[in-house]
């Protein structure tokens, strides 16, 4: 603590008298912990660097040279675009179910069991994402065949319900909700905090001025809590965007770029290519791989740090 | 000084200046969102028996709705326009809490049903060396645990001296930007960590190489920041007199860390590293991409491909053999060890916290 370097002066001086021995330990443990910092930081470097050495050749390859005989661009950007649309779709059933289960915790639910309950969600993330996976292919997605169906019959004039539905629920509708339970105690872990860090004084002087629970959440609470709710999502959408296993399983990929949200034919994402195609991959091809890996690096950082900057702007108003 | 006596207000009901004006006055029993949610749910099972299709998600959801709309009317009727929206949009952040956590439910209950078909004793005892259609998965349980201990082993000494950095020596540029990217570094998708690891070790050991090491290394990169988000909050809650109680005495900074703050935050750094090791240790695909898939026994994270626990699940699951049942029964059986395990982990690192860390005042 930044305090004490003046303040231990006596220290210094006792540890001068015994020879230094003192000051010897001291040098050694902040230099460990220096080196730990900086260790950190090397590692994160490490992890751009070598994706992009071991991703290289195939950015600099020419398309006769790669798998596939197609370009790095026309190979990776349906796959960009399903990484994309997987994660907003899950943002958006994930979002107003978070907040409504923040406000739950926090403002309604009484407070003897909220605790309990914010636990239980908590649980939610702890659970491996090869779960998540197995319980959407065995149990989410013939669960949703019928209800895919009436969407295709009765909201078939929309492009994202346009069909024809898929029979076996493994379509981009159903990776959405997985994607979106996964993502949810994220983001509502962080709404939470927002909401119950409201300025009582705010709650109860809406009160006080007569205003019903939902009059003060909607006057106070939410307004306080937008920016991390905001901060929270893209968060929520970054991990989304990343998520592999989930989609590996569930996901039924053809490639190209659709809309359909309900069909057999579906655009694969970055990160379940990677790992469908890696294992029986060789050469060239595992650089491809690694370079779709280096974009996915790049669109899940841009989401992260718009969300730290929502943050850090919040924090400074 | 005394109040001047304010005899308007004490000659005026109560209720007339905090009721609201635009309502009848009146106000429901305390039992009413029950009542109208057990009766919407009654009222839709019998449409649904009338109709011949009942299903239980269904009443649920169509349940919840007509609950909502029964007690704002019922409400708007005796209370007025404000108090029913309130008690609507109440009722309506219940259900979606209640839709929030029916998968919980759901998925706890299908990996346990599905999970104890596939749990005998053969699943923890016999690998899947040279069996077809049968086999177990200790191969893949002492995997899992060699590989997560590798990766704590590397992760928690460097995520524990970076946090004592940021808390205790830190400060200008190097600290700043550490800040920065441990939060960039907690976005890291799981799949990128795995590449990473693959490309440091072909570099060095040739294309096609897949070593327990390098799942572990893949790993840490998850579980490095997550140890020092959760060791920052645990060492900056511990109070700054117990601290100028130690320098006063004459003790080095080092001495301090070590015997004063390290102990008082002793059981918060348990549990972080406990919590920690639960995320990562559920990990597929860094592993799927690092350690591959393998049937015998490999003890040795620096020789030779290592399975663990979730990409024996996967893998049961994507190439189930000949008797395709049985393939699946093992991939939930797994998925239930997992859970097992995670859950365990949960638990105990929670009563570590209870039972031992220091009561600061």
């Amino acid at each position: 603590m930044a305090q004490f370097d003046t303040t231990t002066n006596a220290g210094q001086l006792l540890a001068a008298a015994s020879g230094g021995r003192r000051r010897r330990g001291d040098r050694i443990f902040s230099n460990t912990a220096v080196i730990a910092a900086v260790t950190i930081l090397a590692l994160l470097f490490g992890v751009a660097a070598f994706l992009v050495g071991e991703g290289l050749p195939a950015l600099t390859a020419s398309s006769s040279e790669l798998p596939g005989h197609e370009s790095f661009i026309s190979y990776a950007a349906p796959l960009a675009f399903g990484t994309v649309l997987a994660g907003v779709l899950a943002m958006i059933i994930a979002v107003p179910l978070a907040v409504a289960v923040a406000l739950f915790i926090t403002h309604i639910a009484p407070p003897r069991i909220a605790m309990t309950l914010g636990y239980l969600v908590d649980l939610l993330a702890a659970i491996p994402s090869i779960i998540y996976g197995l319980w959407g292919i065995f149990v989410l997605g013939p669960a949703a065949v019928p209800v895919m169906k009436w969407l295709e019959e009765k909201l078939g004039f929309l492009p994202i319900f346009e069909g024809p539905a898929s029979i076996t629920g493994r379509t981009m509708l159903v990776v959405g909700l997985v994607l979106a339970v996964m993502i949810l105690p994220i983001v509502s872990a962080i709404a939470r905090e927002a909401f119950s860090q409201t300025p009582r004084k705010l709650q109860e002087g809406a009160q006080a001025l007569g205003a019903t629970r939902w009059e003060m959440i909607r006057t106070t609470v939410l307004p306080f809590g937008k920016s991390s709710v905001i901060s929270g999502s893209m968060l929520g959408l970054g991990r989304a965007l990343g998520e592999t296993m989930a989609v590996a399983i569930i996901l039924s990929v053809s490639g190209g770029v659709s809309f359909n949200l309900i069909s057999q034919a579906n655009p694969s994402t970055i990160a379940a290519n990677v790992a469908l195609n890696f294992p029986e991959s060789s050469g060239l091809a595992i650089n491809l791989l690694i370079a779709t890996g280096l974009v996915l690096f790049a669109i899940t950082l841009a989401t992260n740090f718009l969300a730290r900057l929502i943050i850090a702007r919040s924090e400074t108003e | 000084m005394t109040p001047p006596p304010d005899n308007t207000l004490a000659s005026v009901p109560q209720r007339s200046i905090f009721a609201h004006t635009d309502g009848a006055g009146g106000s429901l029993p305390s039992w009413a969102p029950y009542g109208a949610f057990v009766g919407a749910l009654v009222f839709c099972a019998a449409v649904e028996a009338a109709l011949g299709w009942f299903t239980i998600a269904l009443m649920l959801v169509f349940g919840a709705l007509v609950a909502i709309v029964a007690i704002y009317g019922w409400s708007r009727a005796v209370e007025g326009r404000r108090r029913a929206k309130d008690r609507a949009i109440t009722m309506a952040i219940a259900t979606a809490f209640g839709i929030a956590m029916a998968p919980l439910i759901s998925l706890l209950y299908e990996v346990i049903k599905r999970g104890v078909a596939g749990i005998n004793w053969d699943f923890f005892t016999t690998t899947s060396r040279g069996v077809v259609g049968g086999g177990g998965a200790e191969h893949a349980i002492v995997g899992t645990l060699i590989i997560t201990a590798c990766a704590a082993v590397i992760s928690v000494p460097i995520g524990i001296m970076a946090a004592i950095y940021m808390n205790e020596y830190g400060r200008g540029p190097l600290r700043r930007a550490l800040t920065f990217f441990v939060d960039v570094m907690t976005g890291i998708p799981s799949i990128v960590a795995g590449l990473f690891a693959y490309a440091l070790f072909e570099l060095f050991l040739g294309p096609g190489i897949q070593l327990g090491i390098m799942g572990s290394l893949a790993l840490s990169v998850l579980m490095i920041p997550i140890v020092i988000r959760s060791a920052e909050e645990v060492l900056k809650i511990v109070p700054n007199h117990l601290r100028e109680a130690a320098y006063a005495l004459g003790t080095p900074k080092w001495k301090v860390i070590v015997k004063v703050v390290l102990p008082t935050a002793f059981a918060g750094l348990v549990t972080g590293v406990m919590l920690a090791t639960a995320r990562i240790i559920g990990e597929t695909a860094p592993l799927l991409v690092t350690t591959g898939v393998i049937d015998s026994m490999n003890t040795d994270p620096f020789s030779g491909r290592m399975q663990n626990l979730a990409v024996y699940a996967y893998n049961e699951y994507r190439s189930p053999g000949v008797m395709k049942q049985a393939s699946y029964d093992r991939a939930w059986a797994a998925a239930l060890t997992l859970i097992a395990i995670v859950m365990i982990l949960n638990v105990i690192a929670r009563l570590v916290y209870r039972r031992y860390r220091t009561e600061i005042r």
